[in-house]
């Protein structure tokens, strides 16, 4: 029982008989900034609200630090909660209390006297930045300065953890730029482990290390992000990953095959080199560059000559320079 | 022509007064019964912090009951309840008994609506940082809801101003009682008449007041 929050066998099922989560095992070790990627309906919100107990599996057990949240009640539970902290997608802010009284709310909860509450929120908003709020009403901010409230509240209590439920869907790419940059600060300072629940792939990419991928309740990958990125082995990583931008054009022809980058691999070029020893033409269908974890990734998907040895005999020339090969289909519509 | 000579201005200082009482002390009864059953109806609801099917058909029910009889109804069901409680069953004091029992679930099912406006999400939020059902309520529920619940007690002071002139059918004081003693029953219209415009801009004021207020306590808009 290493891992700092492990997810055993876990099952939810709803009253209807609708299994919306089935046979999850998860483990997140500590100062990891976990993903959890999934299509809207894929169960994602239903197992971070189980990482919690905000929803109770129908079967399988969560383990936090080891002790197992089923076997928690009420008060206990309660307690537990204020080391686990959560943002949401509309923030979940007082409207009827100002910015400094939002952060000392979960403070007044945990019974910290008035005076170090105001104290600790006055530091706390010092972290996200939003001093000069502090009288201001929810309604008085935007999108992202609510979300920077909501997070020094999560913050409020020294949480272990910090659970994201689509903490950036509700705001603009900028905004949602500065705001992960927010939680990888607090990750990186504080040693708080984050489990981030998103729709948008780029989010992963930015600041999570690894990623769990959801499917119509089921996880289908787990894994560290450079490895899924590198080299997805699902359906839903490949659509993920590949996004909608190549939907498009239709790639038809043999001998497809998507190679990646890395930052090694960017000193010598692997490509001209290619068609200079091979002396023949490769057909470079796409090329992308991704900011995964900070390092910038290439992605590209080659047609190699139809004569089989010589395509053969290229994909091993790319493989022996370290980069990741993979053919994909005749037909790519991903 | 009547003429408005210093006993009938003494007797309508006097109506205005007992109508006040009335109003003011009934809604204050109304609530402190009203406001805990709104709360145990909001809770207990299938979409409440602490659902509980029987306990909420139960409540559901017993206010449904009561709402439904008509208030000059209830005003005479209740009198021997009445008399128990006071030791008469005329005068602006024993109105009261019966004008609380027709406020309260009146109160709280507009309790009840007020508190299942507030945001589920926020709720959720309070929940996950370990507040029990208790401190939701007493913190986040009232605190939210209380704009809508002032604009409650105004509606309800206006209704229960309006029920407690009804009872001046049975002599239950106020100036729902002048009104029905002299517009109705001596055909002296010009002293109904003025009886009734003080209770207008009685209601006017409260319902002033209310809003008011309501709105100075609403954070929700952008200052």
């Amino acid at each position: 029982m290493s891992s700092l929050i492990s997810v055993k066998n876990l099952v939810k099922q709803y009253g209807n008989g609708v299994k919306a989560l089935d046979q999850i095992n998860l483990e997140i070790e500590k100062g990891d900034i976990f993903g959890i990627i999934g299509m809207s309906g894929a169960g994602k919100s239903t197992l971070v609200r189980c990482l919690n107990y905000l929803e109770r599996p129908t079967e399988g057990q969560v383990f936090v630090k080891g002790r197992e949240l089923s076997k928690l009640r009420g008060k206990q539970l309660r307690s537990e909660r204020q080391k686990i902290s959560m943002i949401f997608q509309h923030f979940n802010l007082l409207m009827q209390k100002n910015v400094i009284d939002n952060i000392c709310f979960p403070l007044e909860i945990a019974g910290v006297s008035r005076k170090q509450a105001k104290k600790r929120a006055g530091e706390l908003l010092q972290i996200v930045g939003l001093e000069e709020k502090a009288k201001a009403y929810p309604s008085q901010l935007s999108g992202g300065q609510k979300q920077r409230v909501a997070i020094a509240r999560a913050l409020a209590n020294n949480p272990d953890i910090l659970l994201c439920d689509e903490a950036t869907s509700a705001l603009d790419p900028q905004t949602t730029q500065s705001i992960l940059e927010l939680l990888q600060k607090i990750n990186s300072d504080y040693g708080i482990t984050i489990v981030i629940i998103t729709h948008e792939m780029s989010v992963v990419q930015r600041i999570c290390n690894k990623v769990a991928i959801l499917e119509n309740g089921h996880l289908v990958e787990t894994g560290t992000v450079s490895k899924i990125f590198a080299n997805p082995e699902s359906d839903a990583a490949k659509s993920m990953i590949f996004g909608e931008e190549i939907s498009v054009d239709q790639m038809k022809g043999k001998h497809l095959v998507r190679v990646v980058f890395r930052e090694n691999s960017s000193f010598e070029p692997v490509i001209g080199n290619l068609i200079l020893r091979y002396k023949q033409p490769v057909n470079i269908l796409f090329a992308d560059t991704k900011n995964i974890n900070g390092t910038a990734t290439g992605e590209m998907i080659l047609q190699l000559p139809e004569e089989e040895e010589t395509a053969a005999q290229m994909i091993a020339y790319l493989e022996e320079r370290k980069l990741v090969v993979k053919e994909v289909d005749d037909d790519v519509s991903i | 022509m009547f003429q408005f000579d210093q006993v009938v201005i003494d007797m309508i200082l006097k109506g205005i007064n007992e109508t006040l009482f009335m109003t003011l002390m009934s809604t204050f009864m109304g609530y402190v019964l009203g406001l805990p059953l709104g709360i145990a109806l909001a809770v207990t609801d299938k979409d409440g912090i602490r659902p509980l099917a029987p306990v909420y058909r139960v409540l559901d029910i017993v206010t449904n009951v009561v709402r439904s009889i008509p208030f000059l109804i209830l005003l005479i069901l209740v009198l021997p309840l009445t008399r128990f409680i006071v030791g008469q069953t005329y005068g602006s004091a024993a109105t009261v008994v019966p004008l609380v029992i027709a406020a309260a679930p009146f109160i709280a099912r507009m309790v009840e609506s007020s508190l299942k406006e507030v945001d589920k999400g926020v709720i959720e939020a309070a929940q996950s940082m370990g507040a029990g059902n208790v401190k939701i309520i007493l913190k986040v529920l009232l605190v939210e809801a209380r704009t809508s619940l002032i604009v409650g007690v105004t509606i309800a002071l206006g209704t229960i101003l309006g029920y407690s002139a009804m009872s001046g059918v049975v002599g239950g004081g106020g100036l729902g009682d002048i009104a029905i003693r002299y517009g109705y029953y001596r055909y002296q219209p010009d002293i109904m008449i003025v009886t009734i415009v003080i209770l207008i801009v009685l209601v006017q004021i409260l319902q002033g007041i209310g809003m008011l207020v309501s709105a100075k306590l609403d954070r929700r808009k952008k200052a």
